[in-house]
């Protein structure tokens, strides 16, 4: 489902360049669910940025779903990214202005579905995280552990096939985070969904089906 | 969409209430002069008493004359000789009014000193323009050929020598040391009519040699017709008596005068036409420069205070982008989000303007004046909204929506 080849990323500034990424290549089956790991300063969430099409690479190749993504336009990203992938931040990246069920909606904004709609696909994906309690709710409202799973409707919402997590469980403790976990493996197992998983934490990797390792931006296992 | 994107406005509004506070008054500000001002002009410009038929007058008060030897140029208003001798010929008028400028008179009644402007007409004059009479009646052609010493006075002036104005007609006023006999009192004009005296009188009154054959002078002319429909025959009609009036003075070759609507009379009025050219293009490029620079200022600072915010928003920015915005509908967005802001200023300024005309209504400053918010204003003010929503969302809106993805979520 994504095929990654000799992905390169260097960051240049006047005076020194930095290989973030080196010769990464890597292949995720559809359904699968990876880990990446790695120290701090690793290239873990740059390689998830690139996956996520966020980042563009400096070399090298990335295919999703047999496509091609290195000559799409601005609006073609977007809309693929729309589509296709689905986020999850370390820090939520939640918006504090607008209620729970505003910011599950947010991705189907850019679809053409009404607002009934919207509504409607927003408070299933939040009875699925186990949030339909909450939907009035302003983000600054929630527990770490709520904002989290709020972060989860809004990427399982538009149903995509693919969820990228970046740090899910950085911010919250060992309870939280094992419910976090859970919500993914389910949406893994029974949903379907290819999930990558950028994680510190050892015990949340075992619980995925395959590990990459990173050191200084070239993968290790 | 549109709903979020107001949902988001107004919480970003509230979020930083001083920067809000400071936005909005800069705003509505601005948009409460620009309202006191297209007010104003709306006023001066759209009929109104007495000069209630203007969708079917042209206006006959300007003259240049040029000298091709001499390279000289005189600017000016007709002569009496001209508007009697060519103007009354035209046939395709109904009615044609005949007035001077007005003159400060010293008038000296019931031993109180009074400056009064003086203007002298034809009978018709009450014919054209709707004078609104509280009592007694204009003077007619028989006393107008007869050169009867009668006035018709305003409201304004009977309440300053009598104790009402059915008691002012019959009585004499004196000034420049005439005395004239008041049959008439007409409701008071606004400063800023184009008729504004405080006495009418016969034009067959005044001292000046009405024979002298010299196309300039101090009168003017309203050409009323039965239809809107025949005002560009009448000017067509204009432009072929002005073709054959012969030059009396030699010294000149050319000679330049329109029956114009009020608009451009108005224009031409500011001197900023050149012969045939009516001046309606400078004067509208002048007035949308002034209009610019006067949003300038405000639109700069809010441009600024946009910007300062994109660090506020750069969380909100790459989620959005991350979930499928593209740079082009971020774009949308906080252009959208910013005219919401200048609407609400808007709102702001159309209230605060009101108050400000109510307290200038009550309170006179302007003699006989009573302005008042209509469609046509509210209608430049939305105008003036657009324009300034724009003109400080767009530049803000491109730097948020250029803004790196990754950057964006890493800033918070």
């Amino acid at each position: 489902m994504i095929r990654l080849q000799n992905i390169e990323k260097v960051y240049r500034t006047n005076t020194v360049e930095t290989m973030a990424l080196n010769s990464i290549s890597l292949n995720v089956a559809k359904g699968e669910f990876l880990s990446i790991m790695g120290p701090s300063g690793c290239g873990k969430s740059t390689l998830l940025n690139i996956i996520g099409l966020l980042d563009a690479p400096s070399k090298g190749e990335i295919k999703i779903d047999d496509q091609k993504t290195d000559h799409m336009s601005d609006k073609q990203l977007a809309n693929f990214r729309n589509k296709k992938l689905g986020f999850i931040f370390q820090s939520y990246h939640l918006i504090n202005d607008l209620k729970v069920l505003d910011n599950v909606e947010l991705p189907l904004l850019y679809r053409t579905s009404s607002g009934s709609e919207r509504k409607k696909l927003a408070s299933a994906a939040l009875e699925k995280v186990g949030l339909s309690n909450r939907v009035k709710h302003f983000p600054t409202q929630l527990s770490g552990g709520q904002k989290q799973r709020v972060a989860i409707a809004r990427a399982i919402v538009g149903n995509p096939e693919i969820i990228l997590a970046d740090e899910p469980t950085g911010n919250l403790d060992s309870a939280m985070g094992n419910e976090i976990m859970d919500i993914l493996q389910y949406l893994n197992t029974t949903e379907g969904a290819t999930i990558i998983m950028v994680t510190h934490d050892e015990n949340m990797a075992k619980r995925t089906h395959r590990l990459v390792r990173l050191f200084d931006g070239s993968q290790v296992q | 969409m549109l709903k979020n994107y107001f949902k988001i406005a107004i919480a970003v509004l509230k979020r930083r209430k001083f920067f809000t506070f400071i936005s909005l008054f800069g705003i509505s500000f601005t948009l409460a002069i620009i309202i006191l001002v297209a007010t104003f002009l709306d006023y001066v410009l759209s009929a109104g008493y007495p000069d209630t038929n203007r969708n079917r007058e042209l206006y006959v008060s300007h003259m240049q004359l040029n000298s091709s030897k001499n390279h000289s140029q005189y600017n000016g208003g007709p002569s009496f000789y001209f508007i009697n001798r060519y103007v009354t010929t035209l046939k395709t008028p109904e009615k044609i009014a005949i007035f001077s400028n007005s003159s400060a008179t010293n008038s000296y009644t019931n031993n109180k000193k009074k400056v009064n402007n003086l203007r002298y007409t034809n009978d018709k004059f009450w014919d054209v323009l709707q004078f609104s009479f509280t009592a007694g009646k204009p003077y007619g052609k028989q006393q107008l050929d007869n050169a009867e010493k009668v006035a018709v006075i305003s409201e304004e002036t009977s309440e300053a020598y009598f104790t009402d104005d059915a008691a002012a007609v019959g009585k004499y006023i004196e000034t420049d040391n005439v005395q004239y006999r008041i049959i008439g009192v007409v409701k008071s004009l606004p400063f800023s009519s184009n008729v504004y005296a405080d006495m009418w009188v016969p034009y067959t009154l005044t001292k000046e040699d009405l024979k002298n054959t010299g196309l300039m002078g101090g009168y003017s002319a309203i050409l009323l017709m039965s239809s809107k429909d025949d005002l560009d025959k009448t000017r067509e009609e204009y432009d072929q008596m002005v073709s054959k009036v012969p030059m009396q003075d030699k010294q000149f070759d050319q000679m330049f005068t329109f029956a114009d609507s009020y608009f451009q009379s108005f224009i031409r009025s500011m001197h900023l036409a050149e012969g045939t050219n009516s001046g309606m293009g400078i004067f509208l490029s002048f007035a949308g420069i002034i209009v610019l620079l006067f949003l300038l200022l405000p639109t700069l600072n809010l441009v600024n205070l946009n910007i300062s915010r994109i660090i506020d928003r750069s969380s909100e920015i790459g989620v959005r982008k991350a979930f499928g915005a593209s740079s082009k509908t971020l774009v949308y967005q906080f252009v959208i989000e910013n005219l919401i802001l200048t609407f609400l200023g808007g709102i702001l300024g159309v209230v605060l303007s009101f108050v400000i005309i109510q307290v200038a209504n009550s309170s006179n400053i302007m003699p006989n004046m009573v302005l008042s918010i209509n469609f046509n204003v509210l209608f430049v003010t939305l105008l003036a909204c657009v324009v300034f929503g724009l003109l400080s969302g767009v530049y803000p809106a491109w730097r948020m929506s250029r803004m790196h993805v990754v950057t964006a979520l890493k800033a918070q």
